[in-house]
């Protein structure tokens, strides 16, 4: 059974899809990338997920940890869930700390809700979670407060306070994204030693496929609120069915070879209310059919563990390796 | 800490005497004392006596500099109406105006807060417009509209309050609700907006996601930020505790400082309404400086030595 499933999850802001049914399952153990451009739902998929979205928004579908319903569970079970068993970091840690409550606080918070532990006790645990993330002096960096970290520090203490509830999955928001590249290297690092040392299931959402295909052994992919192409990494990286994911991996500088003009995608991501019939990605695909506006299509198996939503996939130009399963 | 302090008494310090000055100048240009006070039909030799007693034929400037040089020592002038110190007239008045202001400023703070934070709590809902809409109304009416409205209806109409004096404590109610009522409804105001902003802000959602409780997300981690904002308008409240009710004085005859400033500056009293202008200035100034300080025990970003408590 999949620590997390979720089946036709769906979101509406005022009437207008941001999710368009998402169908995703996350293992125990392992990390998974998910991956589009800024405002395809990569965020609002585990904000949905979590009950982390305002009111106003329209959830339906399902979303199942180990056998529990999430969406439209009550307030005390969603309590529990948040933190305790699914942690979630996000892109800004500067205003992502509250910027009138110490350090220490911030963490021994989260400690006292889900572990109970307050105190003398609650202090050293999080001076060691710090210590575990990577910052020096924690004793002394339990009584700062968040302005008075570098914006690398103030992820690793999100970091921390994610890790204090022990969760079992770490959903990790864009965290590199208002980083410096050598800090987003350290954190992805930190990232991986913990995946490594604490056997904690990682979804990574970024818009940059590098970094996912650094930190994770699956991805998603998505475009205008629906996954269009699921597939293990190195299968992506060197057989991607979907003409949008092939647009992004155009779209990558190469790192060796002769210099090259990047490709990029012709069009721009449709608006949620004014969503094409079919594939939200045919007005801007060089294979649409006269069938691709007939409806969305599903994701098709293509391979193991790969899958895609695209009718026109047979007559694709891609390599048909086997993938061994 | 202390350079922080000794800077800001030295702007207080300014800024009272900009005050002083620009009350000196002001009164001096709007009118005659000596003329108004004895009336204009007093022969033209009385009128002289009265300036040489008082010091009026003087030039202007020693006029200025002789004030300046009297309220360092403490001399805030005699009333020329009854030749009492001015401070003296003032002082006894001031407890009948703090009987007006500080309920009026409990009332302010005890409905206009909790009313912000509920409408924002509630935003869109029927109980968030219907708190913007009284708190719209309660801050257009001007607040002699509302003290009559409030003698018609309770007064008037209905006989249950009187409607002006100062005789027992029933008499202060209305004056009372009608400072109250205004000012809660800015402070609802304030407080809304300051908690839409907080609660708009990544970390609410990080705290959310911890797991907190929305209560404990509310009372923990939105209100000490929505507080930096809403302690402005509060000090703002408390400066104008002395001067803030000279309308509503004036509406329910209420014997209190903002009458005597009415009645003063009618007169030409100058050192009467140099008096109140300069206690005003001081409580406004004070205030402000209290807020400052407020603002680094709120705000640990605007604490002057970064990582020591202020």
């Amino acid at each position: 059974m999949p620590l997390v499933s979720l089946t036709g999850l769906s979101v509406a802001f005022d009437g207008a899809p941001a999710l368009r049914g998402i169908d995703l399952s996350v293992a125990k153990g392992e990390a998974v990338g998910l991956v589009g451009e800024s405002g395809c739902g990569k965020s609002v998929t585990w904000l949905a997920a979590l009950g982390l979205l305002p009111p106003k928004a329209r959830i339906t579908g399902s979303v199942m940890l180990e056998g529990q319903e999430l969406i439209g569970a009550p307030a005390s079970i969603l309590e529990k869930v948040r933190g305790g068993r699914i942690a979630m970091i996000f892109q800004d840690p500067a205003s992502s700390l509250n910027p009138v409550h110490r350090i220490g606080k911030q963490i021994t918070e989260a400690l006292a809700l889900h572990r109970k532990m307050v105190g003398q006790a609650a202090r050293s645990e999080a001076k060691r979670l710090l210590d575990l993330v990577g910052i020096p002096d924690a004793t002394r960096r339990l009584d700062a407060y968040p302005h008075e970290l570098s914006g690398g520090q103030n992820q690793r203490v999100m970091i921390a306070i994610a890790l204090a509830g022990q969760p079992e999955l770490l959903v990790a928001d864009e965290p590199t994204t208002a980083l410096d590249v050598t800090i987003q290297a350290q954190i992805l690092e930190l990232l991986k030693d913990l995946r490594r040392h604490m056997g904690m299931t990682l979804v990574l959402i970024s818009h940059d496929l590098g970094v996912v295909a650094d930190s994770c052994e699956r991805v998603a992919v998505m475009y205008a609120g629906r996954i269009v192409e699921e597939a293990p990494i190195s299968r992506l990286f060197s057989a991607a069915a979907h003409p949008y994911t092939q647009g992004l991996l155009g779209a990558l500088p190469p790192m060796d070879g002769p210099r090259r003009r990047l490709a990029a995608i012709p069009g721009g991501v449709p608006e949620p209310w004014a969503m094409p019939p079919g594939c939200a990605f045919a007005p801007r695909c060089a294979h649409r059919v006269a069938a691709c506006d007939a409806g969305v299509p599903g994701l098709i198996p293509l391979a193991a563990s790969h899958r895609v939503a695209c009718l026109q996939v047979a007559q694709m130009p891609i390599p048909r390796e086997s993938v061994p399963a | 800490m202390l350079r922080f302090i000794a800077s800001r008494l030295a702007r207080a310090a300014l800024t009272i005497a900009m005050v002083v000055t620009f009350a000196f100048i002001v009164l001096r240009l709007s009118g005659d004392p000596a003329q108004i006070i004895m009336g204009a039909d007093a022969p033209p030799e009385a009128v002289d006596a009265f300036r040489t007693a008082w010091g009026l034929d003087e030039p202007i400037w020693v006029q200025y500099f002789s004030y300046f040089w009297a309220i360092l020592q403490g001399d805030l002038g005699r009333s020329m109406r009854d030749g009492r110190d001015a401070i003296v007239l003032v002082t006894e008045r001031i407890p009948a105006t703090l009987a007006l202001t500080l309920p009026a400023l409990a009332i302010k703070i005890c409905l206009g807060i909790p009313a912000g934070i509920y409408a924002a709590l509630h935003r869109n809902s029927l109980a968030d417009r219907v708190v913007m809409i009284i708190a719209v109304a309660g801050f257009t009416v001007p607040s002699f509209v509302l003290g009559l409205l409030l003698v018609l209806l309770f007064a008037v109409q209905l006989g249950w309050l009187p409607s002006g004096g100062q005789e027992s404590w029933r008499h202060g109610i209305l004056p009372v609700i009608t400072l109250g009522l205004g000012g809660a409804a800015v402070l609802a105001r304030f407080t809304r907006s300051a908690m839409l902003e907080v609660l708009g802000q990544p970390f609410i959602r990080t705290a959310s996601a911890k797991g907190v409780p929305w209560h404990a997300v509310v009372t923990g981690h939105a209100l000490p930020n929505a507080a930096i904002p809403t302690v402005t308008i509060i000090g703002f409240m408390v400066g104008s505790l002395i001067a803030g009710a000279v309308v509503v004085e004036s509406v329910f005859s209420w014997p209190g400082v903002g009458r005597l400033l009415v009645v003063a500056v009618a007169n030409r009293d100058l050192a009467v309404v140099q008096c109140i202008l300069l206690l005003v200035a001081i409580t406004m100034v004070c205030a402000n400086l209290i807020v400052d300080l407020l603002y680094g025990l709120l705000d640990p970003r605007l604490r002057a030595a970064p990582g020591k408590a202020a």
